[in-house]
Formats: C-alpha cells, structure tokens, sequence
C-alpha cells in the first residue's frame, strides 16, 4: 500500500496546521462545500423540479385564474402579483438548508466534516449558496414566465435588477436561519414541517397576494408589519408595478419604507444567525 | 513516552426526564506513538463517547484529553490536521460517488486538487471499490460505505488513525480485508486506536488493551496478560455421552478452585485450577474408574471471553440489548 508520507505529512508547525485560518483555505473549503450541494442538486432531480415548475405553474394560475377576479385600483393583477410571486418562492427557497442541515446531522456526515481541518464556517456557507443557487434559478424562471404572460417592469433595468437582488439577499439570510434552526430541530421532517407553518402564513398574510389594505383590521396591522410585505411593496416599487393610487395607502412605517425595512432585516439575520450557526455547528456531533 | 493520554475524562449526558448517563466516568489511558491502542468493552460502555472526544467532536465535562501534548477539547484546530477518522457508523456523503466523496475530504485536508484527485483514485483501487468509483453511495451496501469512510479516514496519512468499531457488520472476508489494512498503517508507523466488541479483534490487531465498562479502564494489558490476570488454568472435557454429566460436573467441584461450568448442550465442562497438570491427572483418574468416557481432555489458558466474564459479570457479546442506544 502507498500512503503518501512525507509529501501530505502535516507537520505540527508547519502550513497544514496553519493554513485553515488563511483566507485562502476559507476560500477553498467553503468552495468545496458549495460543490457539494451542486452535484447534489444536480442528482436529486426533484429539488430541480420543484425550482423551476413550481414557480411556473404560479405565475401562471394566479396571472390566469386569479387576474379575472381580484381587481387592483388603478393596475393589472398580473404587475401587481408578480413580485408577490417572486418573494414566496425565493422565501420558500430559503428552507433547503434547514432540512438538510438535520439531514447532514442524521446522515453523520457532519462528524466527517468536524473532524476535517477546514473552517468550520464553510459546511455551512455551502450550504446557503446552495439555496442562493437554487433562487437565483428560479428568479430567471420566473422572470422570463412572467414576461411572457405580459408582466412588465416599468421602471429601470437597474431598479428592477436592484429589486431581484433584493428579494435574493433576503432569502439567502433566511437561509442562515433556517440552517440554525435546522440543526437544533435535527430532524428533517420536522424542520420542514414547522418552516410550512411558519412560512405558509407569513406569505399568505402579507400584500403578495392580495392589497394588505383590503384584508380585515387584525389581518391587516399583521400584513403591514410582515416582513414579506415590505420585502414584496420593495420588490413591487423598484419593478414599478405599484400602482400610483395604491401609493400611501398604508401609513405603517415598514411599508411606507420597505426597502431600508428589508435591508435592515437581512442585516439583523446575519448579524444574528450567522455566527449563531457556525458555533452551534462547531459543537454538533450526530447522537 | 504517552503521545494519546487521557486522565480522568468525564462526560455525561442527561436524557431529558432520565437519569444521568455517566458515558464517560473517569476514563484513564496512555498510548505510546506508533502502537495499537484498543479499547474493548460491550455496547453502551462508553467507546464512542471516548472516540468522540479524542477526535473533537465533544468536549468532556470534566478531565483532559491530549494527542502529543496538545489539548483535544482547546486545541482541536491543531489536533485535526494530525488526525484521521472513522466513526461507528459511515460517515459520506449519499449524493456523491466513492471517487467525489474521497476527492472531497482531500480538498479539506486541503491537498490541492491533482494531489487530492491522485490520493482518491488510489484508495478507491487499495479498498476495491472500483464498482462505487462512479455511482452515488445510495445505493451501496453498508459494506462498501464502511470502506468509504475508512479510505476516507486515511486521505491523509494521519499521525493518529481512531477507528470506532471498524469491522461490526463487515463479512468475514471484509473483516480480514480490514484488518490486512490496519496492520500495515502500522507497520508504516501510524498510531492507531481502535474500538471493537470482539476480542478476537483486539487480540489480534492491538500492542495494549483497554477493557472498559461504564465510563472507565476495569483492566488493561496485552491479551497475554489479561488471561493471566484472570488466573490460573482451565480443565475442559468433552463427554461422549450427556448422562455421565452429573458425575463429571461432581468430579470437576472437588478439584477445581470455583463452580464448573456446564455448556448449554450439555457436553462440555470446564473448572478453574490451581496447580494445572497435576490436577487434570486426578480428575482423568477419577474419571477413568468412574467408567466415564471421554472425547476430549485437556488444559487450557483462560480466553477473553473469560476475562470478560470475569471483570464485568456479564458476557462480552452483549451485542443486542445494547443496539438502539449505541
Ligand atoms: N448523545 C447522547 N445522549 C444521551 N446518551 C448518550 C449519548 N451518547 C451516548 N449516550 C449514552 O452513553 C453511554 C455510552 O455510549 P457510547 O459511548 O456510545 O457507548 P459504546 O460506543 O461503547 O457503545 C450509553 O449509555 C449511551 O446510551
Ligand atoms: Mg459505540
């Protein structure tokens, strides 16, 4: 047998043991990770199904089932959903990594990985660019759905380009919530089943369907204060798919500010979830 | 000099609405470089907890744990480049093929890609998995992922390989296919320390063993000590016939320093003696007037499994009772 001696033998000094602190290492190991959830989504085809037909059979049902019925002072349904479409998928997006962070923990991969010499960021990293990757998918599938059933951006191609990277950034820092919680729960299925709970309403109970202003007082004052709400109303306004009497209608200070709200928000998740998870993950071992 | 020391290592866990599990109560070991350390004990006596903590997965409660002088639980990040492991159960990655996931954990050993892919394609040929090359793990046996993680263990040469139950569930010819590996790492120097329930196992692959039970070392030495420590000889006799049964076990009480065993079938005894020859031709001799015949006489050393019985109280093959906790 040949194991390489000298040549891979790290000395206790020497670069091996160094090295995971270097910027490069970090790099590299949150690049290998990243790989990982790559070849992954590329072999678990429903994942890729569910990325891309799912958000296509929305922007279809509600620009034709629903555009009839629900009418929007002074715009087209179609405009008005389009950007409430775009926040739940990239929302629902987010909570890959929970599951399958419990899902690493159930498989014991994740004591393969603690017991590497690699940054203890990197699993992690891999895996919210995994669901970044995931959205970013979608956002293209959709985008070029919903041009084709005759959604418009009537603004700029930068403001519309500053509203897709809005609706991703607050996903992607969801993502590092969901992964936290996903390694406390430990358990895929419940992960999943409690974000649907959690997400279900959050989405439904917000202005991406329907205008909060029409919704019944209680519904109302929780739609305003959704974080959804003010990451669709940002999406909405830089897509100029708000209508200008549906302007100022609310005079909650997240919608009548949504994007600092939603800039505020993503930065309040990672400020929060981001170490949170790396050291939960340094101290995990499967059972 | 001890390069793998542990001193008075506690860890416990506590269940919620259960007692507290003392997985580790005072665990103390010494390991010199370059030998084979094995740790045997029954499900639940706490080897895993060990081997965790060693390879900084969990930090002890209490006690110190140390590779080379440096402190497992505040200086893991200098203990894990010097370290290859495989634990109790698989750890790979399903989605990935044998070759992806080997190639994985060189990158994070951070070999360089050519050196990582090299290191991946010679282990997948060393192990014999050229069949799981190409192919996601799903669909392997536990076999075949079990030798993933053991090449996966040994990406890099480490200067420590822990191995946590290497051969449970392997098939005779894996097993000696694992134990072929595992002297050879030796013979090129690397320190191992090795779990495992069969003391045939730790008989044969390891320079010092470590019986524990509920947390802590109960006896430790080489195999050969371990019998002598259990003392004296066996007298075993094998009757042809299960009537003269009653007669032998009589036999066997007046001359042997403890109760005889009875096998289940009822043809094999065995009694501890002091003085060994001398006694077998006294029981022989009684035997031979008594008119009892006989298949086989003989003297035998105390196996471990003897040893076990007798430091524990309990067989060492307690295999089942043990499995959902373990
Ligand atoms: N994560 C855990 N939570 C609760 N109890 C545990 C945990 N890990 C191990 N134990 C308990 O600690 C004891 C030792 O376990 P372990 O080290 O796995 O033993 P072994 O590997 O020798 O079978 C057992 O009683 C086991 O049930
Ligand atoms: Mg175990």
């Amino acid at each position: 047998m040949t194991v390489p001696a000298t040549a891979h033998r790290p000395s206790l000094d020497g670069p091996a043991s160094a090295a995971p602190s270097s910027l490069s290492t970090w790099f590299s190991d949150g690049w290998v990770a990243t790989k990982r959830n790559m070849i992954k989504i590329k072999r678990v085809p429903d994942i890729l199904v569910f990325t891309t037909l799912q958000p296509i059979m929305f922007v279809l049902l509600f620009s034709y089932v629903y555009a009839g019925v629900i009418d929007i002072p002074g715009s087209d349904y179609k405009e008005f959903i389009m950007a409430g479409i775009f926040a739940q998928t990239v929302v629902f997006g987010s909570t890959y990594s929970g599951s399958a962070m419990a899902q690493d923990l159930k498989d014991g991969i994740i004591d393969r990985f603690r017991t590497l010499p690699m940054s203890p960021s990197a699993v992690l990293i891999g895996r919210t660019n995994g669901d970044l990757f995931i959205n970013t998918v979608s956002m293209v599938v959709m985008i070029g759905t919903g041009l084709v059933v005759g959604w418009r951006v009537r603004s700029s191609l930068l403001e519309a380009l500053a509203g897709v990277a809005l609706l991703l950034f607050f996903a992607y820092a969801l993502s590092w919530v969901l992964a936290f919680l996903g390694m406390c729960v430990r358990s895929p299925e419940v992960i999943n089943n409690v974000s649907f709970l959690v997400l279900f309403p959050l989405t439904f109970i917000s202005n991406a369907f329907v205008p909060a202003e029409s919704l019944p007082t209680p519904l109302r004052i929780f739609a305003e204060y959704n974080p959804v709400s003010a990451l669709v109303q940002s999406a909405r306004e830089l897509f100029g798919n708000v209508p200008p009497e549906a302007r100022g209608v609310s005079d909650a200070w997240t919608i009548q500010n949504p994007i600092l709200t939603v800039l505020i928000g993503i930065v309040v998740m990672l400020v929060i979830f981001v170490p949170l998870s790396i050291r939960k993950f340094s101290r995990i071992s499967t059972r | 000099m001890s390069f793998i020391e542990a001193h008075e290592l506690v860890k416990t866990y506590s269940p919620r609405g259960g007692p507290t599990v003392y997985a580790l109560n005072g665990l103390n070991l010494d390991v010199p470089q370059g030998t084979v350390q094995a740790l045997l004990g029954p499900n639940g006596a706490g080897k895993t907890t060990a081997v965790k903590v060693f390879t900084t997965l969990i930090r002890p409660d209490s006690g110190s744990a140390t590779i080379d002088g440096i402190d497992v639980g505040t200086h893991g990040d200098r203990i894990r480049p010097m370290i290859g492991v495989s634990g109790q159960y698989a750890a790979v990655d399903e989605n990935l093929t044998g070759f992806e996931n080997l190639d994985m954990v060189g990158r994070l050993y951070h070999l360089g890609a050519r050196a990582s892919r090299a290191r991946a394609t010679e282990l997948i040929e060393l192990f014999e998995l050229t069949e799981a090359q190409n192919r996601p793990v799903k669909g392997f046996s536990g076999g075949m992922r079990r030798r993933i993680d053991l090449a996966g263990a040994i990406v890099m040469r480490p200067r420590v390989l822990f191995l946590d139950e290497p051969t449970t569930g392997l098939d005779p010819r894996s097993r000696l296919g694992m134990w072929d590996i595992i002297t050879r790492l030796v013979g090129e120097g690397t320190t191992v320390f090795l779990t495992t329930q069969y003391l045939e196992e730790a008989d044969r692959l390891a320079d010092d063993i470590a019986v524990i039970d509920g947390g802590k070392v109960i006896a430790q030495g080489t195999a050969d000590e371990l019998k002598a420590s259990v003392g004296g000889q066996r007298i075993e006799l094998s009757l042809v016939s299960e009537a003269d049964s009653a007669v032998a076990l009589e036999v066997l009480r007046r001359h042997g320093s403890d109760e005889p065993v009875l096998s289940a079938e009822g043809r094999t005894l065995a009694v501890r003696v002091a003085e060994g020859p001398a006694a077998l031709q006294r029981v022989l001799a009684e035997l031979h007037s008594a008119d009892v015949a006989l298949h086989d006489a003989g003297m035998r050393r105390p196996t471990l499994d003897d040893v076990f019985l007798t430091l524990t109280g309990h067989a060492a093959s307690a295999d089942s009772e043990g499995e959902a906790a373990a």
